[in-house]
């Protein structure tokens, strides 16, 4: 092996000696021949010829001489770079901002959606839902998954799981913890294999099998501080016992829907008294694990038939419930990937923009230059020559440049990432790894080609005697046409992004505007749970408690009113009663129930959370145990089950496990429950308000382990903590968790929406400075280019006021062509952002216009520095000038 | 348009220079100094090798590993870089040789083409 980078000093050194022992012989013969030694030497010397060229010819031999040439290039390039500071700061700086930007969302695109997931065999790994007439991907029971797994023929495993929390007891300060119930197989087919101890056995997930836990390697930590004895050691959820038998390692992590959680509780161990109801639709959904070579299509066609047996087998509850089978990947990716998509190609756009800029300040710089390539090029230098030295100049600015750009984008991508704290897939794997660093260079270099080529060509075009003759003070018109299309480029970029920014701006605003149908603000929710003692209580001990609480709570002040709630919470959770309308024959099957939106709430709530009474009563503290089951309804309840007439005075059987007969004695507004913008894409909207106090005793004494709490409070005042304190008070076992204010949690539901607002607004305004940089460059060389032209008007009688005229005229034309082009792209390219936009086209005007207005003013701005410069012109200096 | 035809002209000579070395070598090792003398004085004083191709020529040649080289003192007792064929040289050499050979027949078949049906 050769190492010519190695070896050449050794060689040129063995080459030396063995020159001048050629020299030396040589000398020596003419001596013999009768030379004197002077004369001698310097006939051997003359005969032998250039002994430097020589050398560099002899050792060209070996080659490397491209090498050779580009690190003189590069030298040489530094030297010129370094000569002009204010030049090297503008270029690296815009192109370190233009790379930093695309390697950090390249960061995010390459963690989030093109790195495998975090399984093995990740693409055998698909979502389990029943699908039923309301919810394409709706909740599984638990008798029906038990015979999919029987029965199925295409998966090697399947496995279930529903979050849930417990109160736990006896391990420091009592406090809620996150779990989910799993079926046995749950660990196995995701091939976690337990840090400690072991993994859940067959069976082991049935109802009565011995309560145990898994936790997690967190959890361990954090109360066991990892202590290696803690297998088969007890900890006390809600007040029962259960063994430890197992630790979850570090590195799992579940994602999206599926979050993760402290503890893993064997199905079984779920004290429901409906777990084993085939109708019950209990939050419970599937993972399973195709069999190798199996495909999605055949799985839902094994599936199909699987759910029709069933459906034949178990008409009442499973008349029209399929089975939906969705990929991992879909699962966990289909939101993020159209809106980091279109992110990653807007940070293309600000890269262009910055690329044009460079181009630009090299095709200004150029000009300066043209003496010195003249010079070198009357020498001898050939034009291949020229422009190898351009481009590598133009590489070595993009190099630095992005290794700017990657630490910028290293402690971007961090910050970025602080501003969608939960919604993001992923983002915990989001890092600089090897393929960003490639990505990184790849993109540096290629944009280094990029802007270093149109300025290179044109200088190495020229012929050395132009410039000569012009005496290096270079003006042809064809350079500053190319310097206005790249500054018109960059103005129709900037007003793509521009748009898009505005339009998110616009629908974030449209979203913050509409009502959700109740006043957010100064509503705090909370999780609360009675002690753990309570959970053996009956119901009237329970009742009596809640009761003792909400008086506490209602009487600090700053607080207006309370209401605990149990069933679904706007925009939050959903939970679902199905019903048929007295005076109607109750449903063969479930499915053919009427469904509602359920909430339990107490006489407060209607105050709590401003929620309009359109006719009839909300409940009153006389609506308890005691008195007659009543009901409240919403407007699209009513709109639907009795159109055209008053539900007040109707009664409505209740089905699945809150079984009873309840009158409406009122209608309420509906409420947002889904989201702020799709709510009503949602099949279902009826929305079902019963008392809480007249929950039925089984679901009240449940209850008693965790139900949500909303509290009005005065002015936002910080009321959570007070709260905490007279609960305290109370007794040291009963829990306050998840605290959030009714405007977080609606901004949690804008998350991703505002992310890509926000970052698009970066975006945005780093092109709009960016190109404002460069129609400022362009305007003040080209007026630097023409103060001999401008003196000689000026003293030829043209005014002041002509000369301002005449330089804004030409800014403004680059502009308006700039924004011509880059209205007609955004109406083409903000269709992809259709999906992400509410309430607003994708055409719309009052963006367009603004936008429009913005770029003129920000470019007038820009262009009347120089001008003015131009104005204020004297006409004898610059007649002098040069 | 000049540099094409020079190129030629370089390469000519390479090819001629190197079979001329390597020949050289074949009676035995030489230094670079050695071997000009040789092809100088075997040519009768008609090739004078430029210092300027044959250095080029032995680094050349050397890479390709065609020749070996080692220092040694001369009869002169001056150190010196003596090369020598190697087995892939000799190879080369027998190659270049019939080239060589066949490229003169086919030249004075050109050249002469009457003396034939004389």
């Amino acid at each position: 092996m050769e190492f010519p980078r190695l070896r050449r000093k050794d060689r040129l050194h063995e080459l030396n000696e063995e020159l001048e022992s050629h020299l030396a012989m040589a000398t020596e013969d003419l001596v013999q021949r009768g030379l004197s030694e002077d004369a001698a030497a310097h006939t051997a010397r003359r005969e032998f010829g250039n002994l430097l060229l020589v050398r560099e010819v002899a050792l060209d031999a070996w080659g490397g001489r491209w090498r050779r040439d580009f690190l003189e290039d590069a030298q040489y390039g530094w030297r010129v770079l370094w000569k002009n500071p204010g030049f090297l700061a503008m270029a690296v700086l815009t192109l370190a901002l233009g790379i930093g930007a695309n390697t950090a969302l390249f960061s995010i695109v390459n963690g989030v959606l093109l790195n495998p997931l975090p399984y093995s065999h990740p693409e055998e790994l698909v979502t389990l839902h029943e699908s039923k007439p309301n919810f394409a991907t709706g909740s599984i029971s638990f008798p029906n998954f038990l015979d999919w797994q029987r029965d199925n023929q295409t998966f090697s495993s399947m496995a279930l799981q529903r979050g849930t929390s417990f109160i736990l007891t006896g391990l420091g300060e009592t406090e809620q913890v996150s779990a989910s119930f799993v079926s046995s197989d749950f660990f196995r087919q995701l091939a976690v294999v337990p840090a400690l101890g072991r993994d859940f056995a067959v069976g082991e997930d049935l109802v009565g099998a011995a309560p145990t836990a898994m936790i997690t390697a967190g959890f361990w930590k954090r109360k066991f501080n990892s202590a290696p004895d803690v297998v088969g050691k007890a900890i006390n959820l809600d007040g029962k016992a259960y063994t430890i038998i197992g630790v979850i390692p570090a590195n799992f992590d579940l994602l999206g829907t599926l979050r993760s959680r402290e503890l893993y509780l064997p199905i079984g161990q779920w004290s429901n008294a409906i777990l084993m109801n085939r109708a019950a639709g209990l939050g419970f959904h599937g993972i399973g694990r195709l069999k190798p070579g199996v495909s999605v299509a055949q799985a839902r066609a094994d599936m199909d038939r699987v759910t029709q047996n069933l459906a034949t087998a178990y008409p009442a509850a499973n008349k029209g419930i399929g089975a939906a089978l969705i990929p991992l990947r879909e699962w966990v990716l289909g939101d993020v990937q159209p809106f980091l998509l279109l992110l990653f190609g807007s940070v293309g756009f600000v890269l262009l923009i910055a690329c044009a800029n460079v181009a630009n300040l090299l095709l200004a710089r150029s000009t300066g230059r043209t003496h010195e390539f003249a010079i070198r090029m009357a020498l001898g230098a050939g034009r291949g020559r020229i422009l190898r030295q351009l481009i590598t100049e133009s590489l070595l600015l993009a190099v630095i440049g992005g290794a700017m750009g990657i630490l910028l984008a290293a402690v971007g991508t961090k910050e970025a990432l602080r501003l969608l704290p939960a919604t993001l897939p992923r983002s915990a794997e989001v890092g600089i790894d090897t393929r960003v660093l490639i990505f990184a260079a790849a993109v540096s270099l290629l944009s280094g080609i990029c802007f270093g080529l149109l300025p290179a060509l044109k200088t190495a075009k020229s012929g050395p005697y132009g410039a000569i003759k012009e005496g290096g003070r270079g003006s042809s018109g064809t350079r500053y046409r190319a310097q206005r299309v790249l500054v018109a480029a960059e103005m129709a970029l900037a007003v793509v992004l521009l748009i898009g920014a505005g339009l998110m701006i616009r629908t974030l605003s449209a979203l913050w505007n509409i009502s959700p149908g109740f006043d957010p603000k100064n509503v705090l929710t909370f999780g609360f749970a009675l002690p753990t003692t309570m959970a053996q209580a009956d119901a009237s001990s329970v009742r009596a408690a809640f009761r003792e609480v909400q008086e506490k709570f209602q009487a600090l002040p700053d607080i207006q009113a309370v209401s605990f709630s149990w069933g679904a919470l706007p925009l939050s959770s959903d939970d679902e009663w199905q019903f048929w309308i007295d005076g109607q024959p109750r449903p063969a099957s479930a499915n053919d129930m009427n469904w509602a939106l359920n909430y339990v709430v107490e006489p407060d709530y209607l105050k709590v959370m401003g929620i309009s009474l359109k006719s009839g009563r909300f409940f009153t503290a006389q609506d308890n145990e005691h008195a007659q089951r009543v009901a409240v309804v919403d407007e699209a309840l009513a709109s639907k089950f009795f159109p055209g007439l008053d539900p007040v005075g109707k009664r409505l059987h209740i089905n699945n496990g809150n079984d009873g007969i309840v009158e409406i004695v009122g209608v309420v507004g509906h409420v947002k429950q889904w989201s702020l913008d799709a709510d009503q894409k949602e099949s279902l909207q009826a929305q079902l308000y019963t008392p809480f106090m007249q929950l039925p005793d089984k679901a009240m004494a449940q209850s008693a382990s965790g139900v949500s709490a909303l509290v009005r409070s005065r002015d936002s005042a910080p009321v959570f903590e007070s709260l905490r304190r007279t609960s305290a008070q109370m007794s040291g076992q009963q829990v306050l968790f998840g605290a959030q204010t009714m405007k977080e949690i609606i901004a949690n539901s804008l998350a991703e929406r505002r992310f890509s607002m926000i970052l698009l607004g970066i975006f945005a305004a780093v092109a709009l400075v960016l190109a404002s940089v460069g129609i400022y460059g362009v305007v003040s060389y080209v007026v630097g280019q023409r103060t001999q032209e401008i003196g000689v008007r000026m003293a030829m009688g043209a005014q002041r006021s002509e000369v301002l005229r005449m330089v804004l005229t030409q800014g403004t034309a680059m502009v308006a062509l700039g924004a011509m082009v880059g209205l007609a792209a955004a109406l083409v390219l903000t269709r992809l952002m259709e999906g992400m936009l509410f309430a607003v086209s994708a055409a719309d005007p009052v963006t367009y216009f603004g936008v429009i207005s913005l770029l003129f003013l920000v470019s007038l701005a820009a262009c009347c520095l120089p001008a003015r410069r131009a104005a204020r012109l004297n006409p004898l200096d610059s007649l002098r000038y040069e | 348009m000049v540099k094409p035809q020079y190129r030629n002209r370089i390469e000519l000579l390479q090819g001629t220079l190197d079979l001329m070395i390597l020949q050289t070598l074949q009676w035995g090792q030489q230094h670079g100094y050695g071997i000009s003398l040789a092809i100088r004085n075997r040519s009768g004083e008609i090739l004078q090798v430029d210092t300027g191709s044959l250095y080029p020529a032995l680094q050349r040649l050397e890479k390709q590993k065609w020749v070996a080289s080692e220092w040694k003192i001369s009869e002169n007792r001056q150190r010196a870089k003596y090369y020598r064929l190697t087995a892939a040289g000799k190879r080369q050499l027998a190659r270049e040789r019939s080239r060589w050979e066949r490229l003169t027949e086919a030249i004075s078949g050109v050249l002469e083409p009457a003396s034939k049906e004389e």
